[in-house]
């Protein structure tokens, strides 16, 4: 479903980093893969390379078999494809909980208005805030935006979903129902990468665990494996600071 | 809670009414010496001299371009037509049934009065506010149209029309508005109407380089609002809704530019309300709007006091309108 080969990324401002060094990774379909590490390891830039929000310098990235660096890819049509949900929510304010959901499947996928409706509704439901469907975002608590934000996504009918830190701005007693939907996704066979600090949601629901530090990959492997028994001095070090 | 004086409840400072007393005799003393000050230097104010300039009665007279008989005179409800026969030829002239000073069969020549009557028309001053509201109108629009396009010029990475906005910003805020209008209507003006004469095509007036003008002028701020504007949006708007697979103009249109124009709306009414009092420099170029038609008025009556305190009224007048319209729809956008 996804590969990548090979991925570079430096900035420049304020001061240079390289924020990736040659990534390279494969994710097939219906895996849950869970990118840990510690601030500054690029794992959120690795995430936003996926769906080009940030443009990887060199290497190669494809997604359902199209090349996402290739100048030549529509990469509109891709990114519909992916959804991504961000840390800091970014819903839209001036658009109620509903018409967040059915903006972009309106302008992107060009659905009717009644499909448009009908999809809102399932994903309301789904993650389980129907009754504030005509809310602004304002008025909603972090747990409630952030499950706006997935269905906004899941809206598109993505093939795989970027997580980026879900979970990193709620209050802790949010947390918990931002996991559920994400597990009940991941037990319906998304393809979802989730950049995160909540080893439990590691534990129980990932297929695979790449931690990164410096812009490398580290270390890959199934959760028993990074939890139980790493190979990596980086990787115990990590582990113990934050468990 | 009883206890405390009534003050403190609603947040008003101590002696509320007192102060309010205090305002308004200020107001007063300040009118009153103003009033005596001009008595001394012997003004004579003659206020009643002042509605004729809004609207007055002009006596109309409809007179002959033919010669011969009147024909007939046919009434017809408030509504008269009367037709003058000459030798091969007949002429009709509608007036009012009861303007009609002829008779059946009179024999007329030209010029001779058929009919007159008066008739309510705008004054100088209305004539000069309504002048200025066009003008402010139509430049209003194409400022917020070139506002725009300025401002997602400015913030392209496309350096021709990032540069290009760049030097017309710089360029229209750092020389006189005074001096713009000279140069489109006397520099500019000149070049276009001389061209458009060799192509033998009418030439444009004066009005519409006026409007260039202030346009051009207030779309250079307008430019900067509005960059300013989608600059405050947080960049996570634009990551969101080009995630989900929106092109830059779908972004912009539906995400960014109304959540941006929301918050740029009251330094647009300020920027708008300037040119309203700005278009008061036309008069230079003969644009006879609210301004210069009070210049005129006042050098046939010589009463400036009057005039030119009618005449800032009128000007706060549309300013406070549009004000008050946009403080409604903000509030109107705030609920939404």
């Amino acid at each position: 479903m996804i590969k990548v080969s090979d991925i570079n990324k430096t900035f420049h401002v304020p001061q240079e980093v390289r924020a990736l060094v040659n990534v390279s990774t494969d994710i097939t379909a219906g895996e849950v893969v869970v990118v840990c590490g510690p601030s500054g390891s690029g794992k959120s830039t690795f995430l936003r390379c996926l769906n080009r929000l940030e443009k990887a310098d060199s290497g190669h990235i494809w997604i359902d078999g199209i090349d996402v660096l290739d100048p030549k890819t529509n990469i509109n049509k891709l990114r519909a494809e992916v959804g991504m949900v961000f840390q800091s929510f970014n819903l839209f304010p001036h658009k109620t909980v509903r018409e967040n959901i059915t903006l972009a499947q309106k302008v992107v996928r060009k659905r009717s208005n009644a499909d448009c409706q009908e999809k809102a509704d399932l994903l309301l439901k789904k993650v389980g805030i129907h009754d504030k469907s005509n809310a602004y975002p304002d008025n909603l608590s972090g747990g409630q935006q952030q499950r706006v934000a997935i269905a906004r996504a899941l809206a598109m009918d993505p093939k795989v979903m970027l997580f980026d830190e879900p979970t990193s701005a709620l209050d802790p007693e949010m947390i918990g129902e931002v996991l559920d939907v994400m597990k009940t996704l991941a037990r319906e066979g998304m393809t979802m990468v989730v950049v995160t600090h909540e080893m439990g949601f590691a534990r129980e629901v990932a297929d695979r665990v790449i931690f990164m530090d410096e812009g490398a990959i580290v270390e890959v492997g199934t959760p028993e494996h990074f939890f139980t028994n790493p190979t990596h001095n980086r990787t115990k070090l990590f582990l113990s600071q934050i468990l | 809670m009883e206890n405390l004086p009534k003050s403190r409840l609603t947040n008003k400072p101590p002696h509320y009414n007192l102060w309010v007393g205090v305002f308004v005799v200020m107001v007063g003393i300040f009118v009153g010496l103003f009033y005596i000050a001009t008595q001394k230097i012997s003004y004579n104010w003659r206020w009643n001299r002042v509605p004729i300039y809004f609207a007055y009665k002009d006596t109309v007279e409809v007179t002959a371009t033919a010669e011969g008989e009147v024909e007939s005179i046919a009434k017809d409800g408030k509504q008269a037509v009367i037709t003058v026969k000459d030798a091969d030829q007949s002429e009709s002239y509608t007036v009012p049934a009861d303007a009609v000073v002829v008779d059946q069969n009179e024999v007329i020549s030209y010029g001779d009065v058929l009919a007159r009557f008066s008739k309510w028309k705008p004054g100088l001053l209305i004539i000069g506010l309504w002048l200025t509201l066009k003008l402010s109108v139509i430049a209003t629009i194409l400022g917020i149209i070139i506002g725009i396009a300025g401002g997602l010029a400015r913030l392209s990475s496309n350096p021709a029309a990032k540069w290009t906005t760049v030097v017309y910003v710089e360029l229209i805020r750092g020389s006189p508005l005074l001096v713009q209008i000279l140069i489109w209507y006397f520099v500019i003006g000149t070049v276009v109407n001389d061209l458009l004469a060799y192509y033998g095509i009418g030439r444009i007036s004066a009005f519409w380089y006026g409007v260039a003008s202030l346009a051009c002028f207030a779309g250079a701020y307008v430019t900067e609002i509005v960059r300013a504007g989608i600059q405050s949006i947080h960049k996570g708007q634009t990551e969101a809704a080009r995630s989900l697979g929106m092109s830059y103009a779908q972004s912009m249109r539906h995400i960014i530019m109304p959540q941006a124009l929301r918050r740029i709306l009251p330094p647009l009414a300020g920027q708008f309300i300037s040119l309203i009092k700005d278009s008061s420099l036309l008069g230079i170029i003969a644009i006879r709007e609210l301004t210069k038609a009070a210049r005129e008025i006042v050098t046939t009556t010589l009463q400036p006091f009057e005039i030119f305190l009618m005449c800032a009224l009128l000007y706060l007048v549309l300013t406070f309108t549009l004000s008050m319209f946009v403080q409604n729809l903000e509030k109107r956008m705030a609920t939404s």
